[in-house]
């Protein structure tokens, strides 16, 4: 959004500080990076709470609630086992934190002037750490439970003995590439899903500016965008579910070694 | 991009705040609230189990309760039915004796009733003897003039008499 009323598809990515704070020479300023986390970690306890009334019949607030923990449940028990139930507590994490933060940046704020949704998933610095997390994870569990044999994972059952010179560099460039998937995965969704949006916005923009033909771009532009955001929910409920499934099958296998 | 641009100077930033922020949802709400959805959806399913496990033991005693009525009814059947057997027969009996008993006295009356046709075709027959004999005694005097003894007149009637009818039953 700069001055001579052109649109930067870009500027909706840059992070701005609210709160300059400063720990040991790093900057860790609270920016609205930051306050759109503590926003989805709200809402996420808020939903949390609603549903914690543990009665024997459940309203639909605690039947919500427990749909989501049934479904994480469920998706843990089929990729990781019956040893999976200890990492139920981080693949909810994920998949929340990812699934409000992802629906966030599509809240309607900009209706209210001065204000605009912030998608913190669509921060390489942030879903990269999350990927990177999940890796490391995935690592320590595999080397934890199966020591240096974890390395078999490189070697599929029954690989004539010839081969294993030639698949277990590519099983082991497939395993290192898995963090970059996931990180880069989110991140680009949401990057493209909110540049379209953004670039056919600025379309109606200029259409209802140029006017004549201009109009009927305008129109298309707008008949567009609603299909996009359309397209964008969903996405949004994919990606997160995507994040969360690739990681518990990740774990699945570190668990299970194939 | 700013995500390349200002990758550096936000990096810090963005690894503390996501750390305090997805920590607080893993360790918070994955760790505290997240077990105790899961102990409330334990305990109701525990809950059901039971109920169902009590529902199916009460459906058996039911079940047995409702076996036994019906040994008991089928018993009360089968005595109901000897009963009724028993005093159909007794009563099929009794009417048997007082037929016969009716009978008898029936046939004592036929019997005395039969002494007293024999009696009377007996008496009917001496008297039609005598008349007859007399009748023959005097239809020979007149028509041949002989006078036939009063005895052989009754025997010849009497042989006649017999020859026309049947000896008596």
């Amino acid at each position: 959004m700069s001055a001579q009323g052109k649109i930067d598809p870009m500027h909706q990515f840059t992070i701005e500080p609210i709160a300059p704070l400063h720990l040991g020479g790093y900057d860790i300023s609270f920016t609205q990076s930051a306050a759109w986390m503590l926003f989805a970690f709200g809402l996420i306890l808020a939903f949390m709470a609603l549903g914690l009334k543990r009665e024997l019949v459940p309203g639909r607030w605690q039947m919500a609630v427990e749909g989501l923990t049934g479904f994480i449940d469920d998706m843990v028990k089929v990729n990781i086992g019956p040893e999976g139930r200890k990492f139920i507590p981080f693949i909810f994490a994920l998949f929340t934190f990812i699934l409000v933060s992802n629906l966030a940046g599509l809240l309607p704020l900009a209706v209210i002037p001065g204000a605009h949704p912030f998608t913190t998933t669509s921060q390489f610095s942030l879903t990269g750490v999350l990927a990177v997390l999940s890796f490391s994870i995935v690592l320590i569990v595999g080397f934890w439970r199966h020591g240096l044999h974890f390395f078999s994972l490189f070697v599929p059952h029954g690989t004539p003995a010839v081969m294993v010179p030639l698949i277990a560099p590519i099983e082991f460039i497939s395993f290192m590439v898995r963090p970059f998937s996931l990180g880069l995965r989110l991140f680009v969704a949401m990057i493209a899903g909110h540049i379209l949006m953004e670039v056919f916005g600025s379309f109606i923009v200029s259409g209802l500016n140029g006017g004549g033909i201009g109009f009927g771009v305008a129109i298309l532009s707008f008949l567009f965008i609603i299909f996009v955001v359309a397209l964008e929910l969903l996405m949004c409920v994919i990606q997160a579910y995507v994040f969360a499934l690739l990681t518990t099958l990740y774990l699945g296998d570190a668990v299970n070694l194939h | 991009m700013p995500q390349i641009t200002q990758l550096a100077e936000v990096f810090a930033s963005q690894l503390f705040w996501l750390a305090v922020f997805f920590g607080l949802i893993f360790f918070g709400i994955g760790r505290g609230m997240l077990p105790r959805v899961r102990s409330a959806i334990d305990q109701r399913d525990s809950k059901v189990a039971d109920d169902l496990e009590k529902a199916k033991l009460a459906r058996t005693s039911a079940e047995e309760t409702e076996a036994r009525w019906r040994a008991r009814m089928d018993e009360a059947r089968v005595e109901a039915s000897r009963i009724a057997q028993e005093a159909k027969g007794a009563s099929a009996r009794e009417t048997e004796a007082r037929v016969k008993e009716a009978l008898g006295e029936i046939d004592s009356k036929v019997e005395l009733a039969r002494l007293r046709i024999r009696d009377a075709v007996a008496a009917a027959r001496t008297e039609l003897e005598a008349v007859a004999a007399e009748g023959a005694q005097q239809m020979v005097q007149q028509l041949t003039g002989i006078k036939v003894e009063r005895q052989d007149a009754a025997k010849a009637v009497k042989s006649e008499l017999e020859i026309m009818t049947p000896v008596e039953r």
